[in-house]
């Protein structure tokens, strides 16, 4: 299996690298859908160069990276490009053994309830076979490394290619059942940017439910908890010695940018991604791998300051719920849309910045729709999750009682 | 919500989609046309009217004067520039430096592609002459420019007579607070092209140029004049700039307003409008039409074109001399040009107020954007539709129940067709795409080896290379697919491949229409008009030879035939078979050489957009 898996990043690494050579690159560099100010690489080599004079890179407004980002790149700033072409793989290839493990545990978790005959006598379309399952990481890699969104958003040298490798080492650690492992990605995950705290709660429901952490011992929860706060601590403070200022998670100034963060009257939706977690918890306890790729949805939609690179790690989860698709509605019509955006989002913003003819609302609203297309393509994976859940247990052919065929609402 | 989530409610819908498709389909595409033609009517369309404070309420004077000044002016300029054969650069720099501005020069040179046979040039290298009349009042931070672009032939004489006469006028006021910059430019558009590069210190089209000695503040907006006789008995205004941009409402508007005062008359598209009279919508409908066609063609017609792209508002004034009673003279000409300046000279921020996105019925008439783009949006949801209908098709055929609530049947197994449906399409959708990158790319490659192949000229071996590869993708794709087409029959449902490849062409074409649409509304409604219903008709059963005669009718570069013929009918001048053919034959020469030399974007979105998108369609056709 790691033969196709060398070859999709062979393939991955070609289109990167000629894309690096070729003229679109600095066009691509300048897209307000790939980089925002606090992932632009032009941000990142101001702060180098204001390193370099002896300035604090904090004491302006442009910089909003880490220090340990800057230190990186300190070392690194000539290998640029490959950094980011290794990111990407280094994403692609943890995503690939994570799902694979998931796909094992999943698979067991099937056969254990088979056994246990806790499924209803009809569903036997709706079980997952190994062979159908044997693709799947591959699917994935590929899903991550070739998806344009990814492309443009490492040609762009994005420093959002670098959170989604820390995200990614998180789902892989949490998935081979190494708490203390997960606990460092996590917080240096939260440490980039601060959504990634809500991937804490599913990451430690799996890791409960896996028994890789005593479930009984209420103090095994808060050692795991206090792990990341004191990991996350030790980082902010690593910063505060090295610059004598924090950094990362806050951002003083709001620029006319991106997919939906650049409106002010829509400030209210960033507080969104912290409202769905405890009751997404409450009805995704058993599944939270689901959870993990739906909160992950979730910050890519509502984060502000959002680019195409956040979108493209979820989307890298779709082949893991390819047995969804039967009970998905809306698949069609939300593609379409979302291909529609992606593609209208150049033509608008040169017509409001270049042509001048029209304004900043033409984009506004497309970066809206885009938004409501990601909600509706998530909430149905949602329901399809559930509706299949649902099946399993109750049977695949359900009639009401008057004997005509039931439906399933959702409420 | 309730109509994605309510399973009751979408399969109602999907029911009246699939059945009543194709009615839905004819009544959308009716309304889009009928949409578009009722534009012309009141409610639709609606009176101009000055939207800019500081051009609305003050009221000047005019006073010049100059008209014998600048015919003197005039017949010295012709006479210097028969003597030299080219552009007066000396003989201009002492002139306007004698009324008092401050004078420079540009030199530039570009090397075509190939030789342009319409204009006769393929080295080209010229002078630029510009004199900056610095305001008295300000700082030279904004500034006006009165250009006349001057061509090989000896035209626009009188116009750069009335320029130099207007700027001696002008240096004796004292009321100016933006710079005025007088550009005479050499071979018309070119040398226009080359002064906006070099005055924005930016290079878009590989000219080689000088950079400018002086310069004067932003500018703001812009007038090209065209005059080639002592009298007029009309103005004509042109509006439609580079890749169909238009300026700022206003500035029409505010020639309009001092036409009016002047008592001048002013045409669009040729056309004096008269909504007085019964066929007042038939004229309007005729302008309309007019400039719908300009617009599609992405040309910039006139010089003001270019200015449009560096957000200079600008338009081209032309005077026509034709057989009516009255004429008028340039002082006339000269005082509504005053007037327009004197305004242009009172505002405070750039002009933005009006409207960007219209279309113009009429001098005193415009649709705006909302209003008119339904007309298109109708005429996409016929694609819409269709897909769907298609989607919902595939969908049925390859999951059996949509509803796993559904009648329990039993299901097929699908990942094999669905497998087949994906491959099968990528071998059409890398040729045809192959196929315009040849189109695109190889003409103006291989116009040496041509060439020295065949007895031809640069020029016409671009044109007929063109028309070869063009060709050549009809009959292309058509056999390449035949081996693929045995896994495609193997499966159980045979209508997959064609069905799936069309979807995926359906939703390609509305993508780039949408796309043109919004940018260059013209272009993507005149594709629109004529691709839509083809496109959703095209399969391979039925009456093929028709749906193929259709298509070949209905495709891009028979859209530009069409169009030049409907061009030169309105403007009543028909064409004959062998002079349309010839027109057509400039038109698509001229095509290329626009976007090598000003960056025109239609040649590129033909031939590697739409062209590809239509080969889709005719191997939907001949899918076996």
């Amino acid at each position: 299996m790691a033969a196709p898996l060398v070859l999709v990043l062979v393939v991955a690494v070609t289109v990167r690298a000629a894309l690096f050579r070729s003229s679109l690159a600095e066009f691509i560099s300048e897209r307000v859908e790939v980089v925002s100010p606090l992932s632009s690489w032009k941000r990142v080599v101001e702060g180098l160069s204001l390193l370099d004079l002896g300035v604090s890179p904090y004491s302006g407004a442009v910089f909003h990276e880490t220090p340990l980002i800057i230190y990186l790149f300190h070392f690194l700033i000539d290998y640029a490009e490959l950094v980011f072409m290794i990111t990407d793989a280094l994403t692609a290839i943890a995503l690939y053994f994570a799902i694979q493990d998931f796909n094992k545990v999943v698979f067991k978790k099937q056969k254990l309830l088979l056994e246990l005959d806790q499924y209803a006598p009809d569903v036997a379309e709706l079980i997952r076979t190994p062979m159908e399952m044997r693709y799947i990481p591959l699917k994935v890699a590929l899903f991550y490394l070739l998806n344009p969104y990814t492309i443009l958003s490492c040609v762009a040298k994005s420093t959002c290619a670098i959170n989604n490798t820390l995200i990614a080492f998180f789902i892989l650690t949490t998935i081979k059942g190494s708490a203390f492992l997960s606990a460092i990605f996590l917080a240096l995950a939260t440490y980039q940017s601060l959504y990634p705290l809500t991937l804490f709660v599913p990451g430690l429901l799996y890791l409960l439910q896996t028994r890789h952490i005593n479930p009984n011992s209420a103090a095994a929860v808060h050692t795991c908890e206090n792990e990341e706060q004191s990991l996350l601590d030790l980082f902010l403070g690593v910063c505060h010695d090295v610059c004598g200022k924090p950094s990362g998670n806050h951002l003083p100034l709001l620029l006319p940018s991106q997919l939906l963060g650049f409106h002010p009257r829509s400030l209210w939706l960033y507080i969104n991604v912290f409202f769905y977690t405890i009751p997404l918890a409450i009805k995704l306890k058993e599944h939270p791998i689901f959870f993990m790729f739906i909160q992950i949805a979730v910050i890519a939609i509502f984060k502000s300051y959002p680019t195409v690179g956040d979108v493209a790690l979820y989307m890298a989860f779709f082949p893991v719920w390819n047995h969804l698709y039967r009970f998905l509605r809306n698949i069609f019509v939300l593609t379409c849309i979302i291909i529609v955006c992606s593609l209208l989002f150049p033509v608008l913003w040169h017509l409001w910045i270049y042509a001048g003819s029209a304004n900043s609302n033409f984009f506004y609203a497309i970066t809206l729709t885009f938004n409501v297309g990601q909600i509706l393509l998530i909430s149905d994976y949602f329901y399809a999750f559930l509706r299949r859940e649902y099946y399993l247990t109750h049977g695949l052919y359900l009639t009401a009682k008057d004997g005509t065929e039931a439906m399933l609402v959702l409420k | 919500m309730g109509l994605l989530s309510d399973p009751v409610r979408r399969r109602a819908l999907a029911r009246l989609v699939l059945r009543l498709n194709a009615p839905l389909c004819v009544l959308s595409y009716v309304a889009g046309i009928a949409w578009f033609l009722a534009l012309v009517f009141p409610p639709l369309t609606q009176r101009t009217y000055m939207s800019e404070n500081a051009m609305g309420s003050t009221m000047v004077e005019e006073q010049f004067a100059g008209g014998d000044r600048a015919r003197a002016f005039a017949r010295d300029f012709a006479a210097h520039r028969k003597k030299s054969g080219a552009l007066p650069v000396a003989w201009l720099e002492r002139t306007m430096r004698s009324v008092g501005l401050e004078v420079y020069t540009q030199s530039f040179s570009r090397k075509l592609p190939f030789p342009d046979e319409t204009h006769e040039r393929y080295m080209v290298s010229g002078t630029n002459v510009y004199g900056i009349l610095r305001a008295p009042r300000a700082a030279s931070t904004e500034s006006l420019v009165l250009t006349v672009p001057c061509g090989s032939d000896s035209t626009n004489s009188q116009a750069v007579g009335l320029l130099l006469a207007l700027a001696a006028h002008f240096r004796g006021q004292i009321y100016w607070a933006k710079d005025i910059v007088f550009l005479v430019t050499e071979h018309d558009l070119l040398g226009t092209e080359a002064w906006l590069e070099a005055y924005h210190d930016v290079n878009v089209t590989g000219m080689q140029s000088s950079p400018l000695q002086g310069r004067a503040g932003a500018i703001q907006a812009a007038v090209a004049l065209e005059l080639s006789s002592d009298v007029v008995t009309s103005l004509d205004v042109a509006v439609e700039g580079l890749n169909g941009q238009l300026p700022n409402l206003d500035l029409l508007n505010l020639f309009q307003t001092f036409c009016q005062k002047g008592g001048l008359l002013c045409t669009l598209q040729g056309k004096p409008e008269d909504w007085t009279s019964l066929d007042g919508p038939l004229q309007g409908l005729q302008t309309l039409l007019l400039m719908v066609l300009r617009q599609a063609s992405g040309r910039p017609h006139g010089s003001h074109g270019l200015f449009l792209r560096y957000r200079v508002e600008a338009l081209t004034l032309r005077g026509i001399n034709s057989f009516r009673q009255y004429k008028y003279d340039l002082v006339a000409v000269g005082k509504a040009l005053e007037g327009m300046f004197r305004k242009l000279n009172h505002l405070l921020e750039r002009l933005h107020q009006s409207f960007f996105l219209y279309l113009l019925p009429g001098l005193s008439r415009f649709v705006s954007i909302g209003l008119y783009m339904p007309a298109v949006g109708f005429l996409l949801l016929v694609l819409g539709l269709k897909a769907l209908e298609l989607w919902m098709q595939l969908h049925e055929a390859g999951m059996g129940l949509e509803e796993p609530g559904g009648a329990p049947g039993p299901s097929v197994p699908l990942p094999p067709s669905q497998g087949v449906g994906l491959a099968s399409l990528v071998a059409p959708l890398l040729i045809s795409q192959a196929m315009g990158l040849a189109l695109y790319v190889l003409p103006v490659l291989g116009q040496h080896v041509a060439t020295q192949h065949f007895p031809v000229a640069e020029a016409e071996a671009v044109v007929l290379t063109l028309l070869a590869i063009y060709a050549a993708g009809l009959a292309l794709p058509h056999n390449t697919h035949r081996p693929l087409s045995y896994r495609v029959v193997s499966t159980q449902a045979p209508d997959r491949g064609w069905m799936a490849l069309k979807l995926v062409a359906l939703i390609y074409l509305a993508l780039q229409l949408g796309c043109i649409a919004l940018t260059n509304f013209s272009l993507g409604f005149l594709l629109a008009t004529t691709m839509v219903p083809t496109a959703a008709l095209a399969k391979p059963h039925g009456p093929r030879t028709l749906y193929a005669a259709l298509l070949v009718l209905t495709s891009p570069a028979a859209t530009l035939l069409g169009s030049l013929f409907l061009w030169r009918e309105l403007q009543e001048a028909p064409l004959s078979l062998a002079e349309g053919w010839q027109l057509f034959l400039a038109a698509l020469a001229q095509g290329v050489l626009e976007h090598h030399t000003y960056g025109a974007l239609l040649f590129p979105l033909l031939s590697l957009g739409l062209y590809p998108c239509w080969l889709l369609f005719w191997n939907v056709l001949f899918w076996k």
